[in-house]
């Protein structure tokens, strides 16, 4: 199988030169750097669109953008944190890093492909930024339900609809990199039970990316040929079936939930036991709880159709089988703090995110169960609870990991640690602007106040001044972030190859690591989490 | 004899019990308390609360346990400085892992029976129930030869005492009484009766929600819905259009009037268009 270790150093483009980062490295560090820094560029642009959508709601009527616009940029935020920011970080910029570590490889299994995948999302996304200065972006919401998408301006949703094509393309490519790394690149003797636990999230994952992306690829070309070629597959005007896009959407998309947050279940399994210095708590059925969450989660789309005209007997199918997803969600929460029980805790920034997560996604897994009983979702279906509940899991759960793993490999990545009172700084003021601006959106919801609208009944200016307020403060803790960012990659304390002491194997060579990862041979860990079972030098 | 190691656990499983016994009570005076939804207005409305509550009761006792777990163990388990050991190496516990197994399959199997049985009371069951009505859905429309019911308040072989056809557009909702032949542009409904909506969409989708009465349907382009309710707290509420549906999406609302009966049938005379 080719990898970067056969190639000699002066064929591996620009190789020591930051310019590496510009060019088709086949480098998995390099990939996953140019995931991570991608991805961040595209989430400051996602914010500054929810700054936008903000500013609008901070008073009742519809004043600060247009109607139209308004809508632009509300699919365009969805779309851009989903497809451009989280999935590509959680999975690509994480998974490319870490994984040949975790197995004991010196790259990926494909690594042509692997910088394939990665260089379809630079131009997908530009595309869809592009899309709004020439002729208006799409304006029918990151679902894109038809009719609605017949309807709008063509040209924003054609486009709209190429560039989630190519972001799936690079996912599919990814997830089979990533399924076939983690199988076939074990270094020998190395046991799949043995493998750190983001191995078998990133195994879960990329068996939903890859048995769910093709259905939303192939829903997406019949809306095209919907749009180009009037075929009347989603047109009830022509006898086609509007409904059948949700299901085949939500095939896709709720399987796409967890594809955002079973990557950070992984990763919040290496940070925990490191800061706490305890072996992660029930590995054994930490594994089976990801495989049934992969199962569950394939067959349980119907709860975002609850109000769609489901027919009796699928509702109450669908809304057990959600339920269900509670219990091995569950397990994980309580083995997390399990794991904490009794350690010896550091509570610096990357574990106060990590931390923080645990805080956001319970209250989100919530109130996702209470979303799964039909009726209860009936009355709260397409509010802001459900702005809410989304936002707790995505932003709460996933975005607070992926700053707590960014806290907790960024020496090894540049070999300098982060500032710790800038970190503490930008975590209060997520923090305290995450809840100040999504708490609110449950009694919005509750009491009367739809997702997706440009004006509201003014006896809600309260709370969405609120909800505006607590995003200026997530805006804000931006900065602190990124001058610790900058500062520290000059600046910053240096790291040494094992600045946690920990045990799994990315810490068992230098910061930043060699081309080939390691000098000489991979090491063998057998057990990445035996805090108080194996030495660990202070 | 006691020794310290049972004097210990004992200790523990106290506390435990202690801790979870205060847990579930928060939760219930918490649950009882709350008041976050908008006024009832319908006979669904209190049956929606009810769950709400119990939801919310168990909510706090699963958030304010996990949370207090956690700050607990932040604090009480902190690495103190200069102490660079590990903690226990205690790798799993597998009687545990079995209880926090069965702990939340237990809470959702409650909460998933529960819900069935909410829903029930709102009448979303009553086709499951009888499959005769199940396959010639919906039962208590005769009128319609194909239409997909809204799931809430329909008792199967229950007739609604008034019937308004709703056509959702980009951007409004019309209705229209076939009783008495009146169009309007806001729902007027008598207080205490069972009123169905044959709703349907000619453009996109589009939804009907009336938040006082917790009850929403979308409305399809080439798919009419049905939705029943019975209003029953005289007044105006909103009507809302919750499914994007174009720019004047948030634009697209109007009211219910809920009358009682005589002031219903005054409308009623005063709106009748005069027969030519
Ligand atoms: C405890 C597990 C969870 C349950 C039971 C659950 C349940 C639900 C339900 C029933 C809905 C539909 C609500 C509605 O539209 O009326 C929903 C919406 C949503 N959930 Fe969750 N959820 C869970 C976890 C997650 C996770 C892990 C994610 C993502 C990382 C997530 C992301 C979303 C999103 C994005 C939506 C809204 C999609 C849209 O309409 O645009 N949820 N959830
Ligand atoms: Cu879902
Ligand atoms: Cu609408």
């Amino acid at each position: 199988m080719e990898s970067t270790s056969e190639l000699p150093v002066s064929l591996i483009p620009n190789h020591g030169s930051w310019l590496r980062y510009l060019s088709f490295s086949l480098d998995h560090k390099v990939v996953g750097i140019q995931y991570l820094v991608t991805g961040f560029l595209f989430y400051l642009v996602g914010g500054a669109l929810a700054g936008m959508i903000r500013t609008e709601l901070a008073t009742p009527i519809s004043d600060y953008l247009s109607r139209e616009v308004y809508n632009e940029v509300l699919t365009m935020h969805g779309t851009i944190m989903i497809f451009l920011w989280i999935v590509p970080v959680v999975n690509g910029a994480f998974g490319n890093y870490l994984i040949p570590f975790y197995v004991g490889a010196r790259d990926m299994a494909f690594p042509r492909l692997n910088a394939v995948a990665f260089w379809m999302i630079p131009p997908a996304g530009l595309l869809l930024i592009a899309s709004f200065f020439i002729g208006g972006a799409s304006q029918s919401g990151w679902t894109a339900y038809p009719p609605l998408s017949l309807r709008t301006p063509a040209l924003g949703q054609l486009i709209w609809i190429f560039s989630v094509l190519l972001l799936g393309g690079s996912s599919i490519l990814g997830g089979i990199n990533f399924i076939v790394t983690i199988l076939k690149l074990r270094r020998p003797g190395l046991k799949m039970m043995q493998l750190p636990m983001y191995c078998w999230a990133m195994l879960g994952t990329s068996i939903l990316v890859v048995l769910s992306t093709p259905v939303l690829a192939g829903t997406l070309v019949m809306l095209a040929f919907d749009i180009v070629a009037h075929t009347g597959f989603f047109n009830p005007a022509i006898g086609g079936n509007a409904v059948v896009y949700q299901h085949l959407f939500w095939f896709y998309s709720h399987p796409a939930v967890y594809i955002m947050v079973l990557p950070a279940f992984g990763l919040v399994s290496e940070i925990l036991p490191v800061h706490a210095r305890k072996p992660l708590f029930g590995y054994t059925t930490m594994v089976y709880s990801i495989l049934a969450i992969v199962f569950l989660g394939l067959i349980v789309w119907a709860h975002h159709m609850f109000t769609s005209g489901t027919p009796p007997w699928m509702r109450l199918f669908f809304t057990i089988a959600t339920s269900f997803i509670a219990v091995p969600t569950g397990i994980k929460f309580f083995n997390w703090l399990a794991t904490l029980w009794g350690g010896k805790i550091a509570l610096n920034s990357s574990m106060l995110f990590a931390c923080a997560f645990i805080v956001n996604f319970v209250l989100g897994g919530i109130t996702g169960v209470a979303l799964a009983q039909v009726p209860f979702d009936i009355h709260v279906h397409d509010t802001y609870f459900v702005v809410a509940h989304f936002h707790y899991i995505v932003y709460g759960g996933t975005v607070f990991i992926i700053f707590s793993s960014i806290y907790h490999w960024y020496p090894k990545i540049t070999g300098r640690m982060l500032n710790e009172p800038l970190g503490i700084i930008h975590f209060v003021f997520t923090f305290v602007g995450f809840n100040l601006c999504f708490g609110p959106q449950h009694w919005l919801g509750m009491n009367g106040m739809p997702r997706r609208v440009s004006e509201y009944d003014p006896q809600f200016t309260l709370m969405n001044q609120i909800s505006s307020v607590g995003a200026l403060l997530m805006a804000l803790s931006t900065l602190p972030f990124l001058i610790n960012v900058f500062h520290s990659a000059w600046h910053g304390r240096v790291a040494g190859d094992n600045p946690w002491r920990a045990l799994t194997p990315e810490w068992l060579t230098s910061s930043p690591p060699p081309v080939e990862n390691w000098k000489g041979q991979a090491p063998h860990v057998e057990h990445p989490y035996g805090y108080g079972l194996v030495e660990t030098n202070p | 004899m006691l020794d310290w190691l049972t004097i210990l656990t004992l200790r523990a499983s106290v506390i435990t019990v202690l801790v979870s016994v205060g847990l579930i009570l928060v939760g219930l005076a918490v649950g009882q308390r709350v008041d976050m939804l908008p006024v009832q207005a319908s006979i669904n409305a209190p049956v929606y609360d009810e769950l709400f509550r119990v939801l919310f009761s168990i909510g706090t006792m699963l958030f304010l346990g996990i949370c207090g777990l956690l700050v607990y163990s932040l604090v009480r388990f902190r690495r103190q400085p200069e102490d660079f050991g590990d903690g226990a190496a205690i790798e799993g516990n597998l009687p545990l892992e079995i209880v926090w197994t069965a702990i939340p399959a237990v809470v959702v199997l409650f909460v998933g029976l529960y819900s069935y049985n909410i829903y029930e009371r709102m009448g979303g069951m009553a086709p499951l129930a009888d499959h005769s009505v199940m396959h010639a859905m919906p039962a208590s429309d005769p009128g319609s030869d194909d239409r997909v019911w809204g799931g809430i308040s329909t008792i199967s072989g229950e007739t609604a005492d008034l019937t308004v056809d709703v056509t959702a557009l980009q951007f409004a909702f019309i209705f229209h009484y076939p009783e008495g032949n009146i169009t309007t542009g806001e729902l007027h409904v008598p207080e205490g009766e069972r009123v169905e909506l044959r709703m349907k969409a000619n453009d996109v989708i589009h939804a009907f929600w009336v938040p006082q009465f917790r009850i929403k349907q979308d409305i399809i382009p080439g798919q009419p819905t049905v939705l029943t309710f019975t209003a029953n707290r005289p007044g105006t509420y909103p009507i809302i259009c919750a499914e994007l549906c174009g720019p004047y999406h948030g634009g697209m609302r109007t009211s219910v009037v809920v009358h009682d009966r005589g002031a219903f049938d005054q409308w009623l005379t005063k709106n009748t268009p005069p027969v030519a």
